[in-house]
């Protein structure tokens, strides 16, 4: 007997929505930070913080995400005895690895400001983390917007790995939709419309952040 | 004693040498224009002489310090050494005022009260008060290098350092930021200029430095080395100045 894909189909794939909302959000805030360092450290005066920072990327941007996660969940038990429940092995998993690509992200932006501003606020005379703060980060950030919002909608879109290792997100809702009801063509559309929404609005409102940051700067608009 | 002595300044890069022994005095109060081809290393001269750029030997004392490689004592120096370049100069992030208030209120600590006072003071010294609220982006380029000459100066700093400050300009744009200028030599501070205007270098400049393959070739007043130029590098960078077409 089989269920066909109704309102509580529906709700049940809007309830598991909340879990790739909230992965996204730890992974986006944690790999914030995480690429907040890396970019500094990449742009560093001093050889080996680069480097250490520069193989943590190359690694990372190197491997598949589905193999960090593989590693998080099973590697991790296997290696250390450690057994992370799903929750937090895939939070661990795209925290380190959306940090290592906003850190790159974050990097080209701070050196796309030109090397003058550096030296002007170096002359004024602030120390290099007010360099940082006052003068380069601000202007790296709306360099920064678009690719990090872009990053952002792929990161939310690749939640939909952490299904594989049985975390039930909304496209492992999905599956398990389409397994009682045998309706993919119905269900998996629902499933994309519902990816959609979360992302198109996102997209959106980066624009709009960008325009009025370029409003208030009194530039003319780019777009 | 002068402010500012340079002894024996030799710079590199790689095994290009772009400073050969360079030696130069400035008192206080005395305004110096440093002329010279491009490569002739007279913007690396004025970047070593705030720390910009580390010299491989030779000394720069400033106010009978010498100069600190880096770090929270060149911090310091650099507190009484203003420097303006020749473009880019401005946070375009940050309005007029913020533009200048970020050096006294970090660098100093002075109340922010205090700081929007002196950007004020400081913008009325080259004519631009009423753009204390606009974004770098709403100025011409005059405008633009007005200000960053007003927030050099909200530090008060001993000696000013311009690097080609009208080079980037529009050639109808040069006159206001030149009139500037002018007015702040005669105010008294103590500059050294890295100039292409030879009308306002001969006006204005108690001495002229004339550099060449990375020495100090000539050096004199400037009505004295317009004349009479020694040397024969001196008399064709003249012509070639003042004659650009012949």
């Amino acid at each position: 007997m089989s269920r066909d894909f109704e309102w509580p189909e529906l709700l049940f794939l809007v309830g598991a929505l909340r879990w790739t909302i909230l992965l996204s959000i730890v992974a986006f805030v944690g790999g914030s930070i995480g690429g907040l360092i890396l970019a500094v450290a990449r742009t560093s005066s001093y050889k080996v913080v680069r480097w250490i920072a520069q193989g943590y990327i190359g690694l990372i941007q190197g491997t598949p995400l589905l193999m960090q996660l593989f590693l998080a969940y099973y590697g991790l038990a296997v290696l250390t005895g450690l057994r992370l429940d799903p929750w937090p092995a895939v939070t661990l998993a795209f925290t380190l690895y959306a940090a290592a690509f906003l850190g790159e992200i974050w990097r080209g932006a701070i050196q796309a400001i030109p090397r003058q501003q550096w030296e002007a606020a170096a002359a004024l005379p602030l120390a290099p983390a007010a360099q940082l703060r006052y003068v380069i980060l601000p202007q790296a950030f709306r360099i920064a917007i678009p690719p990090t919002v872009g990053f952002l909608v792929q990161l939310i879109k690749g939640t939909s790995i952490a299904s594989i290792i049985g975390f039930v997100e909304l496209t492992r809702a999905g599956q398990l939709i389409v397994n009682v009801t045998f309706q993919p063509m119905i269900v998996y559309p629902a499933v994309a419309a519902l990816y959609f929404v979360l992302c198109y609005p996102i997209s959106l409102a980066a624009l709009r952040l960008e325009r009025r940051i370029d409003a208030d700067l009194g530039l003319a608009q780019r777009r | 004693m002068p402010i500012l002595a340079l002894r024996n300044v030799v710079k590199r890069y790689g095994t290009h040498t772009v400073l050969h022994d360079v030696s130069l005095d400035i008192e206080a109060g005395e305004v110096v224009a440093i002329i010279g081809r491009s490569g002739s290393g007279k913007t690396t001269l004025l970047r070593c002489i705030n720390g910009l750029e580390a010299i491989e030997s030779g000394s720069i004392v400033f106010d009978g310090a010498p100069l600190p490689a880096g770090g929270a004592a060149l911090r310091e120096l650099r507190r009484h050494i203003g420097i303006v370049f020749q473009s880019l100069n401005l946070f375009p992030h940050h309005s007029v005022e913020r533009n200048i208030t970020l050096g006294p209120t970090i660098t100093n600590k002075m109340p922010l009260d205090e700081a929007r006072k002196v950007a004020l003071d400081v913008l009325r010294e080259v004519d631009l008060e009423d753009k204390l609220h606009a974004y770098p982006a709403q100025l011409s380029g005059g405008q633009q290098q007005r200000v960053a000459i007003a927030r050099a100066l909200a530090m008060r700093p001993r000696l000013m350092l311009f690097d080609e400050i009208t080079s980037a300009l529009d050639p109808e744009l040069v006159g206001e930021v030149v009139k500037v200028l002018e007015r702040l030599a005669m105010s008294g501070m103590t500059m050294a200029l890295v100039t292409h205007e030879m009308g306002f270098a001969r006006r204005t400049a108690d001495t002229l430095v004339f550099m060449h393959q990375g020495r100090v070739w000539e050096k004199g007043p400037p009505r004295e080395l317009f004349a009479t130029p020694k040397t024969a590098e001196l008399e064709s960078f003249i012509q070639a100045v003042l004659e650009p077409n012949d």
